[in-house]
């Protein structure tokens, strides 16, 4: 019981991160019905800045309270970060928002490419490595062990999600969004900016992704110029399996990708081992009593259970979880 | 310049044309080999991408299927081929029986992609055959234990290079004075191989098939309507693309002697939709145009980025492969900037895109 | 003097040269047109370098190129005269992206270029498929890095590599741990990769061998960083130890999470993992890890080369520079040993060498591995990866007592001396 609890946190966890950045992949699908590719790159440069304003202060303050620091690091991550997604936009989208369908997933291609390797230039090719200013706390739940950093990503995007929904649907700006989502024609002639909502819609995606960012780089210690794709293609899933476009569905098809793949990994493995099922024949009791199992599924497999998932929901229901509309714009 | 055109259309013209184009095609491996041999190899690396383009072109281009695992296909048939003819489970069967076996399981593999996934659209569609590429490629991965199939991320090494009688098409020979490596027996054969697939192409994009997967594109409500099957054809779409994935497959382990999944990772799906995309979707012409760009580009700035930059700054100012990087993302902005529907598009998308406007 | 003039005198004494170059049926000496005078006749021979320098590996291609260009400099700052010209060697760095596609083109390309030897891939992946090219033209190749088996196993002329095989290091580091650790059950997990898998799969055999149980294989991949799920099961079988096959980037993460959900085990990694960076990635977690490198690694490298290193590219080496060093200075070596720059005549003498490097003495066996090489196990004390024992020919000895035994040893008439060696880490 203890171990299924730990594979939960350690789900969550990880989900709460795919969540933060499914929103700013849903949030844009939502309004301009575009894919941008290039987000899991804002979320890299996100963890660079990041990176780079911790270790100075780090150094050169070492006495500062570890949170101070890694808030310095989120308020200079979100502007960066926020720059880049406007940039995205202007120079990768906006011409092209009349274009075949496809086009601008070439251009979002094309822009990865670059910010992936202008990161490079300025933090070079190694890995880079958070410095660990944050004191390892563990708590104990029912025998699971969680860390204040865990805590700390949940609660943050708890938050984060929260004051988004209140945004969208308290605000003007919010009204603007939902109206352009619904359709920008008719919205445009209500006296709504369309390019600005549009513009807005990147700005608050790349923030979100600047937080997690950081998330990323604190929980795991870790941050790479290639970091984003992968982060990226997960948190894409995500959103798909939620109902892209919707931003409820982002969240939960976040979390819901986090725990799969926790439990995929935790327990499929011990699921199909062959020596259950020994008595089919004579070479598996064989190799069964060599290596003691005989496991066709184990760990290995684990973004296979993720995708499994994913098409098993789309399968039936092809809109997502919780999608509605179905994007018919081949 | 009219008068040219006019000529072209004469049928003595065309045929005068056409004999230039392949005179010019069969000389070219001797031009590059002067050159480099390297050149023959990116070449031929260029004609497996236009194999790939072309079979992803009829999901995507004809019947408006995005498809992002389509690399998935290539890898099964490399796979058939390398288990086949290699010492790993040491069979030795001739490549032209594996490379239809190769085909024929690629074709199963795209029916197995299509069958479940006929009902999503536009991007669910592109997120499951993203998924579908992935898994295929960590299965090619993993199944080294606990039985071995794959060998794993090892690889299978030694692969059967292609045999016709004595002649064996990776090893290098003198023929009547004339410097023949393998590169270039490969070149022909790849040529011939390309033309056949192009002829099919040609005929698909105007038979019964061509119009009603341009009706599914166009409108699939509408196309059912008019009594087109539309689940068949769609499978029809998949399955067809996916042999010719299958086929370049087959080619690509007999010329490289060595494959592990590493060569079958996503970014090669995406490389191979920008092709179709950047090309022109649809159009064959478009499509090739693509594929040969996006294959050469890179190589060529492999070659001139730092000579450029020893030029104008007398040093290295910044790594020559970032620079290649940097300036090949720039060239995918820009191209899609200002030809969005591609560089050559089909007619049809043309007429479209005046529509819209 | 002009632009103009000089251009045109330049382009003058270029179809001089170019003249004069085809006017002679046998080149060799080919004068470079900013060479005018005759006596000081100075010929290039090209070194090619493959490596990743774009993609997830690239900061260890260019420590690999660093390594390499090194060797190179110091061979020209020295004076290398081979058949009684003067050589100049020059590096061909190519990027292979880790992709067996490009590898091939690469290759490709420098046997284009005729380069006399080629130092590299990194990666099995490509150096495998590259290896046929190279055999091909009869150009000799030399990986730093290619750990796999395969590789020198394919029957080809001319394929070396310098560092030890998955199957030589895999055992070694099992072992140690087997002896020194005594676990009764060991968790081994890698990264998908054919390294990673290649290594963890000769751990698990050697363990196996010693009566351990193992637990069933779990796996990654070479991008990983959320190894909890992976680990909280592992947890829940309580082993004494884990080994890991797999890169820094994903092992310093593995061993952070590993700590952070209460895992007591020993932790054991391959030389992929076996760098200082595990500390900066893991923190107080990584200390007591322990790691084996193949040869003598990159701390215990002569100091020569250290300090050079540092001198000239300003970072420490990372992993295998001491390796692609040792691979340059090989072919460099075996061209002055044989007088001649060119393949077929320098091959049989690199095939018969005998080299003392910045790695450890070096001699290839008929298959092109390195001969008896060392391995060396080490274990992470106050953020540094420092040696506590030296394996060879089979029998794990002490550091000091492997000194004692190389200080007796006659002094090697290589430039480089391996003799220093393991000072190095103690002086930090």
């Amino acid at each position: 019981m203890d171990i299924f609890l730990q594979q939960l946190i350690n789900g969550l966890t990880a989900g709460s991160v795919y969540a933060v950045v499914a929103l700013g992949y849903t949030m844009v699908y939502g309004i301009i019905q575009l894919i941008n590719f290039a987000h899991g790159e804002v979320v890299m440069i996100g963890a660079m800045v990041a990176f780079s304003v911790i270790m100075a202060l780090a150094g050169a303050q070492p006495g500062l309270p570890p949170v101070v620091i890694v808030l310095a690091g989120v308020a200079a991550a979100v502007p960066v970060c926020m720059a880049v997604g406007y940039l995205l936009e202007r120079l990768a989208y906006r011409p092209l928002r009349h274009a075949p369908r496809l086009a601008p997933l070439i251009t979002a291609i094309g822009m990865s490419i670059v910010l992936q390797h202008l990161a490079l230039l300025i933090w070079s090719r190694d890995p880079i490595a958070f410095p660990q200013i944050i004191p390892l706390q563990v708590f104990e739940i029912g025998g699971a062990a969680i860390t204040g950093v865990q805590i700390a990503i949940m609660l943050v995007s708890v938050v984060m999600m929260a004051g988004l929904s209140a945004m969208i649907y308290r605000t003007r700006l919010g009204a603007a969004m939902r109206a352009t989502a619904e359709n920008p024609h008719v919205a445009s002639l209500m006296g709504v900016d369309i390019d600005r909502v549009i513009a807005v819609t990147f700005l608050i995606g790349a923030a979100l992704a600047a937080v997690a960012g950081v998330m990323v780089g604190t929980y795991y210690g870790i941050a790479h110029y290639t970091m984003g794709a992968t982060l990226g293609l997960k948190a894409f899933s995500a959103a798909v399996l939620g109902g892209i476009g919707n931003m409820a569905g982002a969240m939960l098809g976040g979390l819901l990708l986090g725990v799969v793949e926790a439990l995929g990994a935790g327990y499929v493995g011990e699921l199909t081992d062959l020596c259950h099922a020994s008595f089919l024949s004579d070479a598996l009791v064989e190799r069964c009593a060599r290596d003691g199992h005989l496991i066709l599924f184990g760990s290995n497999y684990q973004d296979v259970f993720a995708f499994l998932v994913l098409i098993l929901v789309l399968v039936f229901r092809p809109s997502g979880l919780l999608g509605e509309r179905v994007a018919d714009r081949a | 310049m009219r008068r040219v055109r006019g000529f072209l259309h004469t049928r003595t013209g065309l045929w005068i044309g056409v004999a230039l184009i392949a005179l010019a095609l069969l000389a070219l491996p001797f031009a590059l080999a002067a050159v480099g041999t390297a050149w023959v190899r990116i070449t031929n690396l260029a004609i497996l991408f236009v194999f790939l383009s072309l079979g992803l072109n009829i999901v995507v281009g004809y019947a408006g299927l995005l498809d992002l695992g389509y690399i998935a296909f290539y890898a099964v048939g490399a796979y058939a081929y390398a288990l086949l003819a290699s010492p790993h489970f040491g069979l030795h069967l001739p490549f032209w029986l594996i490379l239809p076996i190769g085909a024929v399981i690629a074709c199963i593999f795209g029916v197995l992609l299509g069958a479940p996934t006929l009902k999503l659209r536009g991007d669910y569609l592109a997120i499951v055959t993203l998924g579908f590429g992935e898994m295929i490629r960590i299965f090619l991965n993993n199944l080294s234990r606990p039985f071995n199939v794959t060998n794993g991320p090892q690889g299978i090494a030694l692969i059967d290079p292609f045999r016709l009688g004595p002649v064996d098409f990776s090893r290098n020979e003198t023929i009547l004075g004339l410097d023949i490596s393998g590169p270039i027996k490969y070149y022909y054969l790849l040529l011939a191989v390309l033309l056949a697939v192009i002829v099919i192409n040609l005929r698909l994009q105007d038979s019964r098939i061509g119009r009603a997967w341009q009706a599914i594109r166009e409108d699939e409500v509408a196309a059912r309507a008019v009594g087109i099957n539309t689940m068949h054809m769609k499978l029809l779409a998949f399955a067809m693309g996916a042999s010719f994935g299958g086929i370049a497959g087959g080619m690509f382990a007999a010329i490289q002697g060595f494959i592990s999944p590493e060569s079958f990772v996503l970014v090669e799906s995406i490389m191979v939709v920008s092709m179709v995309v950047l090309g022109g979707m649809g159009n064959i012409g478009g499509v090739i145009l693509g594929a040969v760009l996006l294959s050469f580009v890179p190589e060529i700035l492999r070659y001139t980025v730092d000579p450029l930059q020893q030029a104008l700054f007398r040093r290295q100012v910044i790594a020559p492969e970032v620079i290649r990087m940097l300036l090949f993302g720039f060239a995918l902005v820009l191209m899609m900037r200002f030809r969005p529907a591609g560089l050559w598009p089909s007619r049809v998308r043309k007429r479209e895109m005046a529509e819209q406007e | 003097m002009t632009l103009k003039q000089g251009l045109s005198l330049s382009l003058a004494a270029t179809v001089i040269a170019l003249v004069s170059a085809c006017g002679k049926q046998e080149p060799p000496p080919l004068p470079k047109a900013e060479a005018p005078k005759p006596a000081e006749q100075i010929v290039t021979v090209k070194i090619g370098h493959v490596a990743p320098l774009t993609g997830g590996i690239a900061h260890l291609g260019k420590d690999n190129e660093n390594g390499a260009r090194l060797a190179i400099e110091e061979a020209n700052a020295r004076g290398v005269t081979l058949g009684g010209t003067k050589v100049k060697f020059d590096i061909v760095p190519e990027d292979d992206q880790a992709d067996p596609k490009v590898g091939t083109t690469v290759a490709q390309k420098l046997v284009d270029a005729k380069v006399a030897g080629v130092v590299g891939h990194l990666n099995s992946g490509t150096s495998i498929p590259a290896s046929s090219i190279y055999s091909q033209a009869g150009i000799p190749m030399i990986s730093g890095s290619a750990t796999n088996p395969k590789f020198t196993e394919q029957g080809f002329k001319g394929v070396f590599r310098v560092v030890g095989r998955d199957d030589q290091q895999g055992p070694a580091v099992a072992n140690y741990l087997a002896s020194q650790s005594k676990p009764k059950v060991v968790a081994v997990l890698d990264d998908a990769t054919a390294y990673g898998e290649g290594l963890a799969n000769e751990v698990e055999k050697t363990l196996k061998a010693a009566g351990i149980k193992v637990l069933p294989r779990e796996k990654g991949t070479d991008k990983t960083i959320d190894w909890k799920a992976v680990l909280t099961k592992i947890k829940g079988k309580k082993p004494d130890a884990i080994f890991y096959g797999g890169m820094d980037a994903t092992g310093g993460p593995l061993l952070k999470q590993g700590r952070e959900l209460g895992i007591k085990a020993v932790f054991s990694f391959g030389d992929g993992a076996c760098t200082d960076k595990m500390s900066e990635l893991a923190g107080q977690a990584a200390d007591g890890l322990i790691c084996s490198q193949a040869g003598i690694p990159v701390q215990a490298a002569s100091k020569r080369f250290l300090d050079g290193y540092k001198a000239k590219f300003n970072i420490d080496p990372i992993l295998y520079a001491p390796f692609t060093y040792d691979a340059a200075n090989l072919l460099i070596a075996a061209m002055v040993k044989a007088n001649s720059a060119e393949p077929a005549k320098y091959l049989p003498e690199l095939t018969k060498i005998g080299f003392e490097g910045a790695s450890g003495r070096i001699e290839f066996d008929e298959k092109g591995d390195r001969k008896d090489a060392e391995m060396t196990i080490f274990t992470m004390k106050g953020g540094k990866i420092t040696p506590i024992a030296i394996i060879k020919s089979g029998k794990t000895m002490s550091v000091e007592d492997y000194m004692k035994m190389a200080g007796a040893a006659p002094a090697p008439a290589a430039p480089v001396a391996a003799t220093e060696a393991p000072k190095a880490p103690e002086k930090k």
